[in-house]
Parts: C-alpha cells; sequence; structure tokens
C-alpha cells in the first residue's frame, strides 16, 4: 500500500477516498495477522504494544472504573433509598456496566491513551520520512506498523473492558456497603446473579469494535500528517476528537444490531 | 549493476519530459535527462526548483502529472504496487534527515529490510550488517540508538541501510547538508566509492557544488523546474552561465533567486 498520495478532486470525492482508504487499511491490517504472528519485528511490535494497552492503561483504568462505580452507586443509591430498593442498585449497574458503560469507558481511555500516542508516533514518523523509507525498503507500512497495533487493540481491549467492569463493581460495593448499609459480598452477588451472559459478550464485541475504530482513526490521521510539529499536534487531536465520536456512533449501533434487531 | 539483472536500454533512470504539479505551482517543467548504469550524476540548484521531487518521482513516491519517469527500463507510474515494490528493492534512497527507526539500534535499522523480506538467515544478516557498518566507518556504533549518535553518524548509518541490499540504483537527497566539511567529505567519498564497488547508478542532489565537481560524472542544473545545463565537472566549471556561476563564487555574484 502507498501511503503517500496527494489529494484529489473536491470534498465529496476526498470523503469517500479517505473513507475507501479507512476501510482498506482496516482489512489490510486485519489481514495481516500471519505477519503479526511469524515475522519477527511485527512480533515484537505486537508484544510492546500489548504491554502499552494492557498494562500501560491500567493505572488510569483503575481509578475512571472505581470513581465511576462509586458516583453511580451514590446516585442511584440516593433515588433507590427512598423506596427502600437499595439492591436495585446492583441490577442498574450490572446492567449498565456490562452493556455500555464498561466498553464506552475502555475506548475512551484506549482513544486518549493509545490512539493519541499511535497519531504522534506515525504522525512523527511521517514527518521524518521513516514512512517513506519504510516504503523504499518495500516494508509495507500498514502491515509492519498498523497490523501490529490493531490485533493488540482487539484483544487488549475487551480484557480492559472487562477489567474496568469488575474494578466498577468492587467500587460500587463499597460505596453501597458505607453508604446504603448493604453488606459488601451481598451487593457484589447481586451483580453477578443479575448478569446476562449476552450482555458480557456483547460488551466484549463492542469494546473489540471500539479497538478496531480506534486504530483505524489514529493510523490514518498519523498517516496524513503534513506540516512538521504543529501538523503532529493537529493529527492527535483530531485522532481523538474523531475517535470519541466514532465510538458513540459505533456504540449505538453495535447496541441495536444485538439488542433491537 | 547486479549481474543478474541487465537492462535493455543503457540508462538505468531516464525523465521524457516530466511534468510535476501540487495545485496550481509547478514544480517540473518539462524535465528531460538519463542517467547510465553506473554513473554518478548529481543534481545541483537553488531551493526549491525540483530536486528532491526528482528524487521522489525516480523512488515511486510521487506520480508526474505527465511525461514517463523510466527506472531500470520499467515506467514507474504504470506499476503495480508488487511490482513497484519489487522495483524499490533495486533502489536506495538516502533521506535527508536519515529517516532511521527511532526505537531500534543503527544495527536493526540496517538489517531491516533484510530481515523483513525473509530468505536470509540470521547469520547471514550479521554479517551483512557487519560488513556494511565497517564499509562506512561505524563498526563500533552498532548498538548505539539514533538519538544516541551525532547527525554524521547518523546519515553514515542510513548510507550504510540503502546500501545493504546491493541496490542498481542509489539516491541520495542532500547527503552532506548540516555536516561539518569533514564529514561532508567523507560522505562524498563514501558516495564515489559506492559507485565505484557496486556499479550502482548514483542521483545525489545537493547544494555543494564544490563536493559534486570533485566526484561527479555527470552535473545537471536544475532552476524553475528545468536543467539549464547538464554536463561534466570540467565543464560546469567553465560555464557561462550566471546561475551557474554564482553557485561556484556566490561573493561575486548578481544573480538572486526568487
Amino acid at each position: 500500500m502507498t501511503i503517500i498520495r496527494e489529494p484529489e478532486g473536491g470534498t465529496l470525492a476526498n470523503f469517500f477516498s479517505v473513507l475507501g482508504r479507512a476501510v482498506h487499511l482496516t482489512l489490510q491490517a486485519l489481514c495481516g495477522l500471519p505477519g503479526v504472528l511469524f515475522r519477527r519485528e511485527s512480533r515484537q511490535t505486537f508484544l510492546q504494544q500489548l504491554y502499552v494497552i494492557g498494562i500501560g492503561t491500567l493505572p488510569v483504568a483503575t481509578v475512571v472504573a472505581m470513581f465511576t462505580g462509586m458516583i453511580l452507586t451514590l446516585q442511584l443509591g440516593i433515588a433507590f433509598k427512598q423506596f427502600s430498593q437499595e439492591l436495585m442498585v446492583a441490577y442498574a449497574l450490572s446492567f449498565a456496566m456490562l452493556r455500555e458503560m464498561g466498553p464506552f469507558m475502555t475506548g475512551i481511555i484506549l482513544a486518549s491513551c493509545v490512539g493519541s500516542a499511535m497519531a504522534a508516533q506515525l504522525g512523527t514518523m511521517k514527518i521524518n520520512e521513516e514512512i517513506a523509507a519504510l516504503e523504499m525498503m518495500s516494508i509495507d507500512p500498514v502491515r509492519f506498523l498498523v497490523a501490529p497495533r490493531m490485533w493488540a487493540l482487539v484483544i487488549m481491549a475487551p480484557l480492559l473492558s472487562f477489567f474496568t467492569c469488575i474494578i466498577a463493581f468492587l467500587g460500587a460495593a463499597f460505596v453501597g456497603y458505607t453508604q446504603l448499609n448493604v453488606p459488601f459480598l451481598q451487593f457484589i452477588f447481586e451483580i453477578v446473579s443479575v448478569a446476562e451472559v449476552k450482555d458480557l459478550y456483547v460488551g466484549l464485541l463492542k469494546t473489540a469494535f471500539f479497538g478496531v475504530l480506534i486504530c483505524t482513526i489514529s493510523c490514518s490521521v498519523g498517516f496524513a500528517t503534513i506540516q512538521g510539529a504543529a501538523g503532529v499536534g493537529a493529527s492527535t487531536r483530531r485522532a481523538v476528537i474523531y475517535s470519541f465520536l466514532a465510538i458513540l456512533a459505533g456504540g449505538y449501533f453495535v447496541t441495536r444490531f444485538f439488542y433491537v434487531f | 549493476m547486479s549481474s543478474e539483472h541487465k537492462l535493455d536500454s543503457p540508462f538505468a533512470v531516464s525523465f521524457d519530459n516530466v511534468v510535476k504539479t501540487f495545485g496550481d505551482r509547478r514544480i517540473l517543467n518539462g524535465q528531460t535527462f538519463s542517467v547510465k548504469a553506473g554513473e554518478l550524476f548529481v543534481i545541483i540548484g537553488p531551493s526549491g526548483t525540483g530536486k528532491s521531487v526528482t528524487l521522489k518521482l525516480i523512488a515511486g513516491l510521487l506520480r508526474p502529472s505527465a511525461g514517463t519517469v523510466k527506472v531500470l527500463d520499467q515506467e514507474v507510474a504504470a506499476l503495480s504496487p508488487q511490482k513497484l515494490s519489487a522495483l524499490r528493492r533495486r533502489v536506495g534512497l538516502l533521506f535527508q534527515g536519515g529517516a532511521l527507526l527511532g526505537w531500534k539500534t543503527l544495527a536493526e535499522n540496517i538489517a531491516l529490510p533484510l530481515a523483513e523480506h525473509g530468505g536470509v538467515s540470521r547469520a547471514e544478516i550479521d554479517r551483512r550488517v557487519t560488513e556494511a557498518l565497517a564499509e562506512v566507518g561505524l563498526q563500533e556504533a552498532g548498538a548505539l540508538y539514533p538519538s544516541e549518535v551525532s547527525g554524521g553518524m547518523l546519515k553514515r548509518a542510513a548510507f550504510a541501510r540503502a546500501i545493504i541490499e546491493n541496490p542498481d540504483v542509489l539516491l541520495f537527497d542532500e547527503p552532506t547538508s548540516g555536516l561539518d566539511p569533514v564529514m561532508a567529505f567523507t560522505i562524498d567519498s563514501l558516495i564515489r566509492k559506492i559507485n565505484r564497488s557496486h556499479h550502482a547508478a548514483c542521483i545525489v542532489v545537493t547544494h555543494d557544488l564544490v563536493g559534486a565537481l570533485r566526484y561527479a560524472d555527470r552535473i545537471g542544473f536544475l532552476k524553475n523546474g528545468q536543467f539549464l545545463t547538464i554536463g561534466t565537472p570540467e565543464e560546469i566549471m567553465h560555464s557561462e552561465l550566471p546561475e551557474v556561476k554564482a553557485f561556484l563564487n556566490p561573493e561575486h555574484s548578481e544573480v538572486v533567486y526568487g
């Protein structure tokens, strides 16, 4: 794939051109799995990205998930306590976290921490002509740079989403115990008992889909970087904004696909 | 020129009436020239006249707006991505800033094309990298990262990467820019040495006319997207063109480049 292209045509043509390239990049990166597993260089990048995505985002994910669970429990608890239905908080939280909040929070964290870094790195590489150098060495930048990142996100994003849900439940149970006088283990038991397997796997699938969106957007924006350091800054900002929008829109369509049709 | 690759024409690179525009800006304006296999051709000229664009057209990183660019008997713009990729394995390009990957050591950067293309054992890769490092005088620096070395070392490492697969065409974009005179002389000598030992067609874009006079087979002076003159160093040295004279003796020149 030749990354260095010149803009052609009008705005609409450009839009479809960008969309077409993004879809092509996604398919090419997903088809690059054998290279990720069996080529030494790509495998190294893949393992490094697994670490960056998985371990690198754990502190942020822990804090965000913990406080999200605590805040939701506090707010819902105040409402449900008026009807002496404190345990309903567990039901609402299980439903919300597994279906929407867990994947959504994970997507936002990954877009902010990982997507921005991807766009900045690839943008800097573009400016420094490292992408062109890869092409000159007949090394496909998508296979070499994007595929390992894409697969690392597809694998780690659902795991991170599962982790954020667990931490959010623990934070919720803590607030349930301290503020709503619900025993800690009973709160956890209620969450688990109302959780449905479908909610879990749809949530995990949704997060993997978010991973694909974040990687596609961040890498496409990074590859399109122009105009030096200012361009890298602009690309990073664009990658985060576009990823947020894609996560919101994508989340809606996945939910609709699994729960409405 | 690798013995397994025989050319139909004597030219490794040829431009036929090539035009390149970016929006309304016409960078190359009907450029026509050829470089023979094994020849060392230097392109000089003021900034913004299309020197680097010429190299990128040869490398297939840009497409001509009109005209034909042929490299090793193949029209670059007409090649499929697979054929372009195959052609690029026979073309080395030394980028102005080196363009080494920052997270890899110099040795890993040099080994990258061999490691990625496969078919070469680890021991063979190590041997060739050691050889390439020695050729550019960086025997001791293979384990260092690009951020840990000087500009001259960086360019020499990039040089080693460009030649590791024994290309038939070597392109150099401002190989001596930002270097002290001694290092610039070292790089110039390396270009000459590689040109002679590998018999590759070398095309060098530079502002350093004095250096070019020392090692070039032919020199082309580019201005406003066209060659004003192409000749041997001797011919360029005695050129009556004011632009060329200005390059040779800027302090005695009244030519101002716009």
